[in-house]
């Protein structure tokens, strides 16, 4: 099963997706990329059933460079949560609608980190901490027990690796004033 | 009477016409139309139809009404009142010809047509890169619930010189799509004077297929090709044999400059795995079917990218043949094609007949020593 988190620090996101494309029974990657780069400090992170994920994302992702190339600035992260938002909310009621689960993180330099949380009805929320999947249910509970506001990257990596579940890797990147920077590719810990 | 030898008419009944004298469906009016000579005149009056009548070049041509039929009521099962449907229509009309006329049955405007028969991704395929360019290879048995629809159906089709795609799922489906994606290349080839690469032409074909999406539309393909620089065409066209003479694949000697640009991003070997509901995917091993699991299986264990073409090949072939023989809805022969830079190459087929009886062979030899 598929897995996304984001955590909100004082001046940066971070955030983890699995890296496994399954397909029924088969493991068909296990090196799959799931964040797709918005821009230089907004990362989509999606999952969902097989081919809506990449076409939903790869169209928010291309009509967000568009609106840089006619309009000269980026979109800032809530904008674009909100304008993945309303575009998910016009197909939920057509004949081909999007399951897709989302997390939008970005770095704005007015409003400063941001993490969205979006599921497959077009829900959005703004969220210190967000996770989809089923090991949301058991990270959830944890984050809500240990995390602060205040709480530096180094402190939330190692909150990170405690909780890798029985998949096989994560690709982890940090989004903060300077970009989106890649961490290392954690392998399964064992035993936290 | 030329028209008439040559059409092969023999006065059916639907065209009495034919051979009516020309004064009863000649009009007065028609005269007007007739100008020139007398023998064009007079070919232009045989040829003229009557009012009211078909015009005499005009054949029979059941196909429209054959296809309104809906297919549902061929060899579909529960439908025990098919049968019954063609008498009453033989009833009705006596005086047709031999032809039976399907009644123009109203089948149910339903958003999914019932198929005539259950499908199954009954197949074997499987595509992997390594240093001397992508092994392409796949079973050919097309099956169709529990019977063998065909036994020697290709399922490695080559799309263009340097592009095979592996077919899996419903084989019409994958046959048509092939074309349309071969089509499309070639377009853009003219167009843009150059060949597309292999992850373009998978994201083509996806994007073609997305509109399909929740329908029965079954494609799981896996594009192996090998994305070259631009228009270096060292004789491609003499190493694009659709036959090896024998069964030893001799090492390509592509495989030097392929070294060279093997794990490159822009040329090398390419596998993606594209499949009708939207996933697409590009690796380095793909195995795709109901013999999937199988195949993977040797191939997991035996795959690395250091390896030589008659290693890749031996493992290949050894995939399909031990997901032939525990999954019965792959079998009969195993095709394989080898894609350099230099384009790809067919190895004959191969019967695997052979091969399990050699195997047998060599294990009775065993226990009996």
């Amino acid at each position: 099963m598929e897995y996304l988190i984001g955590i909100q620090g004082p001046d940066f996101v971070l955030v983890a997706a699995d890296n496994v494309a399954a397909s029924s029974i088969i493991q068909m990657k296990h090196d799959y990329d799931k964040m797709f780069k918005l821009s230089e400090k907004i990362l989509l992170l999606c999952v969902g059933e097989a081919g809506d994920t990449v076409q939903f994302a790869e169209y928010i992702q291309k009509n967000v460079q568009l609106y840089k190339m006619r309009n000269g600035y980026e979109l800032s992260p809530a904008a674009a949560a909100n304008f993945t938002r309303k575009n998910l909310a016009d197909y939920l009621r057509s004949r081909t609608p999007y399951h897709v689960n989302l997390l939008l993180a970005g770095y704005d330099e007015a409003d400063g980190p941001g993490l969205y949380y979006m599921d497959y009805l077009s829900a959005l929320a703004k969220a210190p901490f967000a996770a989809h999947g089923y090991g949301a249910f058991l990270t959830l509970s944890i984050l809500d027990r240990y995390y602060r506001p205040g709480d530096s990257a180094l402190s939330l990596i190692r909150l990170n690796k405690r909780f890798i579940l029985n998949l096989p890797s994560f690709t982890v990147r940090l989004i903060d004033k300077d970009g989106i920077h890649d961490m290392e590719k954690l392998p399964v810990a064992p035993g936290g | 009477m030329a028209l008439q030898n040559v059409c092969d008419l023999h006065n059916p009944p639907l065209f009495p016409q034919w051979s009516a004298p020309l004064s009863r469906s000649f009009m007065p009016e028609d005269s007007t139309h007739l100008s020139g000579g007398g023998i064009h005149g007079e070919a232009f009056s045989t040829r003229l139809p009557g009012r009211g009548s078909l015009s005499p070049l005009e054949f029979y041509m059941p196909i429209a009404e054959y296809l309104t039929e809906s297919p549902i009521n061929f060899g579909q099962t529960s439908l025990s009142s098919a049968p019954t449907k063609l008498l009453e229509i033989d009833h009705l009309h006596p005086s047709l010809p031999s032809i039976s006329l399907p009644p123009p049955t109203p089948f149910p405007v339903s958003p999914s047509v019932p198929l005539p028969f259950t499908l199954s991704h009954g197949t074997t395929t499987l595509g992997f890169a390594f240093q001397g360019g992508v092994i392409a290879a796949a079973d050919t048995r097309s099956s169709c619930s529990g019977l063998v629809a065909c036994p020697a159906s290709p399922k490695v089709l080559p799309i263009h010189s340097h592009l095979v795609g592996t077919t899996s799922g419903t084989s019409a489906d994958c046959a048509l799509w092939k074309r349309i994606l071969a089509r499309e290349l070639r377009l853009y080839q003219l167009r843009h004077r150059r060949r597309l690469s292999t992850g373009g032409a998978a994201k083509l074909l996806s994007h073609m297929l997305h509109p399909f999406k929740g329908t029965e539309l079954c494609v799981a393909a896996t594009l192996c090709g090998w994305d070259g620089d631009d228009e270096k065409h060292e004789q491609p066209i003499t190493e694009k044999h659709a036959n090896t003479p024998t069964n030893q694949m001799t090492a390509s000697n592509s495989s030097g400059q392929s070294a060279a640009s093997g794990a490159s991003a822009t040329c090398g070997p390419r596998v993606i795995y594209v499949c009708s509901d939207g996933l697409r995917l590009q690796g380095e091993l793909f195995s795709v079917g109901s013999g999937s699991p199988y195949a993977y299986s040797i191939l997991d264990s035996s795959v690395y990218w250091g390896m030589s073409v008659q290693e890749a090949t031996e493992v290949a072939r050894e995939a399909v043949y031990r997901a032939t023989y525990r999954d019965a809805y792959s079998g009969n022969n195993v095709d394989l094609y080898h894609v350099t830079a230099k384009g790809w190459r067919r190895r004959e087929r191969e019967n695997l007949k052979e091969e399990y009886y050699r195997e047998k062979e060599r294990e009775r030899r065993v226990i009996a020593y």
